[in-house]
């Protein structure tokens, strides 16, 4: 077990933090390994079906997911009419939830997107760059380190106020400093490699150094930690907007759906619970894919 | 070692600083006037002023940051802006809760997550470990809001074996630990353990079984020792790993308990902020998250500190 943090010593770096050298048919082995998985092929066919369901909502709902029909509120599940039931004003549960899987889906994954493109950048210039430069980018994030993710999320959203932009923002800030942390220590250790030293040595510049050498060898590390956070950046984003402070209604999202059927748990109970289902699915999803995508990528085993 | 521990202590000084320096710009980030929420629409300009300079909002910035920094030091975090009472106040009863139903967790996630580690860990590749493993990946993945959800429905809404929200009969009042108050803790603690759970088995699986992969395992037993020997064995070389994991767990279960009271109203921290969100109670939004984010600094140190000292085998410089 990895538990030796550096002086700054907030957390631990994650582990699976190792440089991948990057070899002939390295992806193609993954992929390979990836086929061969099944738990891994189980949750990508999952995931690939959510995401074709977002693509093609508008034409897949059976009825109208904005429609409200007073007289037909808060029917269960198989209602005439209502495969998942009704929610509280009256709209089709399944409609709902089927469109919901497009701002969920976005939702949770965006975040985790922008910050991996930032957060590589931030992490890789300290990681090459080392001394001085290190020590004032690596110690400003350790600031933001210094929150727990779902305490960050809050504060930040709560400050810049409700709104699917402000709650993007909040979730890519909380991941940006955790990849980088990455980004970092993967970075510093392809740093001292040979490989490196000998393309310093034959005269090569540090653009060329970071383009040819670093890139390859520590983005595939650094995706492999992003994909792990996107399960819990569904979480979150969905945790937000189940607070109010995400997707506003009538828009259709999971989060949001759970807040407002919340007070139906006691008359609709299974109908209430239907959308939490659609995000456990998804982020259990997330979570195998990524673990199998790690072992995968693990040249040792 | 003694040199490791007084870097790290000293270390915790500037990153309690920048801790505080975000808090202060949250109020600055957002959006519109601070005062707007308590302002009537008509008030006069001059009543504005007075009040600006009431909050300090007309000084510079750094002169706000280092007298609100100073003020803050000293434990007085301000006043709420909504209910005009010291933010230290009430978020100090606030925390109290908050504590109680963390550590709760912290305790269920931790006894139930290293017994399945073990077990997973011990019988690794056999039937125990996959099930174990299979409910650590439940564990971590699932939206713990929707469980808490899920168990209301279950054991109060249909069961009606438990109360659904609140901490204690009759709304407010004091805590005691009778049953009559330590059942409304009961359906929040297991919602929230669920994550350490998940956690605390992965981590328990994987040291139990580098440790009993290393050699002085098999030296135990071929000197013949007993089952139960090499048991104290491993549990004694997993126990400091096994113990800072449950630290770092508390410390995040404190700062993210927010969506669980909001789904049982737990009169918490989690409570408070939601109140100060809504309300647009700036200093109460920052005086809150600047006691969970000191709370977790100093645990982490306490964590690193105390795993320092205890673990001979961690060489630190």
């Amino acid at each position: 077990m990895n538990m030796t943090s550096t002086v700054a010593g907030i957390a631990p770096v994650p582990a699976a933090a190792e440089p991948v050298e990057r070899s002939p048919g390295f992806w193609s082995g993954v992929v390979r390994k990836l086929m061969r998985d099944p738990v891994a092929l189980g949750a990508g066919a999952v995931l690939l079906t959510l995401i074709l369901m977002a693509i093609f909502a508008h034409q897949l709902v059976p009825s109208d997911p904005y429609a409200t029909s007073m007289l037909k509120r808060l029917k269960p599940i198989g209602f005439e009419g209502f495969p998942l039931g009704s929610d509280e004003l009256g709209r089709d549960m399944l409609s709902r939830l089927m469109l919901g899987t497009r701002l969920s889906l976005f939702m949770g994954i965006t975040p985790v997107l922008i910050a991996f493109v930032i957060g590589s950048g931030v992490g890789i210039l300290p990681g090459y760059a080392g001394g001085l430069v290190n020590t004032l980018i690596m110690r400003t994030i350790d600031i933001l380190y210094a929150f727990p993710s779902v305490l960050l999320a809050i504060a930040l959203s709560g400050a810049l106020g409700a709104g699917i932009g402000n709650a993007l923002l909040s979730l890519t800030i909380v991941f940006i400093p955790q990849i980088a942390r990455v980004a970092e220590s993967v970075t510093t250790q392809v740093r001292g490699r040979d490989y490196v030293e000998a393309a310093r040595a034959s005269g090569a510049s540090p653009f060329t150094i970071v383009r040819v050498h670093v890139l390859g060898n520590v983005l595939g590390p650094i995706f492999v930690f992003a994909t792990s956070l996107i399960a819990v950046s569904m979480i979150l984003a969905s945790g937000l907007s189940f607070l109010g402070l995400g997707v506003r209604p009538p828009e259709p999202e999971w989060g949001l759906m759970l807040n407002t059927l919340r007070t139906a748990i006691y008359t609709q109970p299974w109908v209430a619970a239907l959308p939490g289902v659609m995000i456990f699915i998804t982020s259990i999803s997330f979570n195998l894919l990524s673990d199998s995508l790690r072992s995968a990528m693990d040249v040792k085993s | 070692m003694i040199f490791y521990l007084l870097r790290r202590i000293v270390y915790t000084i500037p990153i309690m600083i920048g801790v505080a320096f975000f808090c202060f710009l949250l109020v600055h980030i957002s959006p519109g006037d601070p005062l707007v929420s308590i302002l009537p629409p008509d008030a006069s300009i001059e009543l504005q002023q007075q009040l600006m300079k009431l909050y300090g909002f007309d000084r510079p910035w750094y002169e706000q940051f280092a007298h609100w920094f100073w003020r803050a030091l000293h434990g007085d975090l301000g006043t709420s802006i909504a209910s005009g009472r010291s933010v230290s106040t009430e978020v100090m009863r606030a925390v109290g809760n908050t504590l109680m139903l963390s550590c709760m967790a912290t305790l269920i996630g931790f006894l139930f997550g290293s017994l399945f580690g073990f077990v997973a860990g011990y019988f690794r590749d056999s039937w125990v470990d996959r099930v174990a493993s299979a409910l650590s990946v439940l564990g971590v993945s699932v939206p713990h809001y929707w469980l808490g959800m899920v168990l209301v429905i279950i054991f109060s809404s249909q069961l009606m074996w438990l109360p659904a929200t609140g901490a204690g009969p009759g709304g407010s009042g004091e805590w005691a630990w009778d049953w009559a108050h330590v059942q409304f803790m009961v359906l929040p603690a297991i919602t929230m353990s669920v994550i350490p759970m998940g956690i605390i088995a992965r981590t328990v699986r994987a040291l139990v079984a580098d440790i009993l992969a290393q050699e002085f395992v098999v030296g135990l037993r071929a000197k013949g020792l007993t089952d139960l020997g090499i048991f104290l064995h491993v549990v004694k070389n997993a126990a400091p790993t096994a113990l800072a994991v449950m630290g770092l767990q508390l410390g995040y279960l404190l700062g993210g308990s927010i969506l669980i009271e909001t789904v049982f109203s737990w009169p918490g921290t989690g409570f408070l902020l939601n109140s100060a969100i809504f309300q647009r109670d700036m200093p109460l939004l920052q005086g809150t998250i600047l006691v969970l984010a000191t709370f977790f600094v100093v645990l982490n140190l306490m964590v690193d500190v105390l795993q320092t000292t205890l673990d001979p085998r961690i060489q630190r410089s």
